[in-house]
């Protein structure tokens, strides 16, 4: 479904990504773990078009994606949920949910996918009028989730999810994405730092360290492995 | 203490307050969506005055009712002030997207300065007269000393087109985008906004205010050249910094709050001071609240 073929994206004149190649196949959840600062993020932000990679190319459904702008990659169907929740703090939580929606015109369709996140978090049709910035960071996060779902995403990308949650919240946010995909089909690409939550729901994983691909495998094994258990799993 | 005069004043702030608010709704719009204090917005306005002057010179030879002239001319007025800021911001902004603010403020101070020499070369120096287009309303005449046709039009236009203005922004879909990509524009992105639509929306509807309020002031005043501009567009840029840049209401509260100033101060201590008193009131705003009345303190994200 999406083939990243040896990218290497910069920031200024430094190089953030190094020759970075990654398969997700369609329906599966895939995880990309390593420490703070590998590129996960930027890897996730070369996907949509908001920092291109100078070379290498980036394929989704066997069409070309690299260079493209951010709004035409959405409308193919690649949505982000980028680390931070980045909830729009002034928009209401209805408003932020309509602008996930932005390119769609199917008003029926919107309706009813709105009740459908609203079933998923009921919290969030309690707080449809409030403005984004008065959630808490829980709330926040099931917001930038539900927004991305909005856009109806066939693949959908994760960036650190659990990041600042309590434990609760965030077995219930996971639960949720496995839902996502069992249920819709989404595909999903999740970026963790937290490495054991992220390998018990991924089917297979990626290890990055400063810009690379260190490692490929099944999340099964990946978990078996020696170097990663003591790397990022603290056994 | 005279009634009369009081009210006189108080229409006579509303009135400039009105124009200042036309104006100042695109600096603050503009400044909303993309940081840039658009220091050629003045001169905006002062071309849409200038296309209503040539607009409304070569349709006054057809003997055509003078507000259909005047309807024409605001409409091509409205046309060509949008025109002119979507193309600055293309020619001026769009490159200096990335680069640090001050660049592209300066960038803003070059795109003013040729605006007003330009229009210097292609018309003239000279303050040129502005046709009264506006009829003598009768329903006015028992209050014509407090408020005559004129100042009537531009303060219902100004609140039809508030109120126009407030009904795109909070429920249409394009005001929604403006909104979210004034708060977080790279998020707007992973959304599948457009951004650059919708700076080019948001220059539309400046300038397009922009234009009308020009039209309307030159109405009040019966003329113009090339350097109104100037001293309006210091004045809209200092309400909407007293409202709060960013806001649109801060940028209309501001504006009134302005005008009041202006009217109330000259027309009760002097008018030589005119121009002294907006500034005086700026300092006093921003000394007690930095961020302007309206305006929201600036959350840093860590």
């Amino acid at each position: 479904m999406l083939r990243i073929e040896n990218i290497k994206t910069f920031y200024g004149n430094i190089q953030a990504l190094q020759d970075v190649s990654i398969e997700v196949k369609k329906g599966e959840i895939i995880t990309l773990i390593g420490a703070n600062g590998a590129g996960k993020s930027t890897t996730l932000m070369s996907i949509s078009g908001i920092e291109p990679p100078r070379s290498g190319k980036i394929f989704f459904e066997d069409q070309d994606i690299t260079g493209m702008d951010p709004d035409k990659i959405v409308s193919l169907g690649i949505v982000q949920v980028p680390e931070g929740r980045r909830i729009f703090p002034f928009l209401t939580v209805r408003e932020n949910l309509d602008m996930g929606a932005f390119l769609r015109t199917d008003k029926e369709e919107i309706k009813k996918d709105i009740e459908y996140v609203y079933s998923l978090f009921p919290l969030l049709a309690e707080r449809k009028n409030q403005p984004g910035g008065t959630l808490s960071g829980g709330e926040q996060q099931m917001l930038a989730i539900s927004r991305a779902l909005m856009a109806k995403p066939k693949l959908l990308l994760l960036d650190e999810p659990s990041l600042g949650l309590a434990p609760i919240i965030v077995q219930q946010i996971m639960d949720i994405i496995k839902k996502v995909n069992t249920e819709n089909k989404t595909t999903i690409f999740l970026v963790e730092q937290n490495a054991n939550l992220a390998l018990k729901i991924a089917d297979r994983g990626y290890v990055m360290e400063t810009g690379r691909i260190t490692m490929k495998d099944t999340a099964k094994a990946l978990q078996q492995n020696e170097e990663v258990k003591k790397a990022y799993l603290g056994i | 203490m005279d009634h009369s005069y009081f009210f006189e004043l108080f229409l006579g702030g509303m009135t400039r307050g009105s124009i200042y608010a036309l104006i100042a709704l695109g600096y603050t719009m503009v400044y909303g969506i993309i940081k840039l204090i658009n220091f050629a917005h003045g001169e905006i306005y002062m071309i849409g005055a200038f296309t209503a002057l040539i607009v409304s010179s070569v349709l006054g030879f057809t003997g055509m009712n003078p507000i259909l002239i005047l309807a024409i001319a605001s409409v091509l007025a409205i046309f060509f002030s949008s025109a002119y800021g979507t193309t600055m911001e293309k020619i001026a902004y769009k490159p200096l997207r990335e680069a640090p603010r001050l660049s592209a403020l300066i960038s803003a101070i070059g795109m003013s300065m040729f605006l007003q020499n330009y229009v210097l070369l292609a018309q003239t120096p000279d303050f040129l007269p502005f046709p009264d287009m506006i009829p003598d309303f009768k329903f006015l005449q028992p209050i014509n000393k407090i408020l005559n046709s004129t100042q009537f039009v531009i303060l219902v236009t100004t609140a039809i087109v508030m109120i126009l203005l407030t009904i795109l922004i909070k429920f249409t879909k394009i005001g929604k985008a403006m909104r979210a990509t004034s708060q977080d524009a790279k998020m707007a992105q992973l959304l599948g906004i457009n951004i650059n639509k919708v700076i080019t929306v948001t220059f539309i509807i400046g300038s397009a205010t922009a234009a009308i309020g020009g039209v309307l002031i030159s109405s009040h005043t019966g003329q113009l050249n090339y350097y109104i501009g100037f001293i309006a567009g210091i004045k809209a840029f200092v309400a909407a910094v007293l409202g709060g840049i960013g806001s649109i209401p801060g940028a209309v509260l501001g504006s009134f709050v302005l005008g009041w100033t202006e009217s109330f101060g000259t027309g009760y201590i002097s008018s030589d001071y005119e121009d002294v008193f907006a500034f005086i009131f700026l300092i006093i705003i921003l000394i007690f609240r930095p961020s302007g009345i309206l305006g929201r303190k600036q959350n840093d994200k860590v």
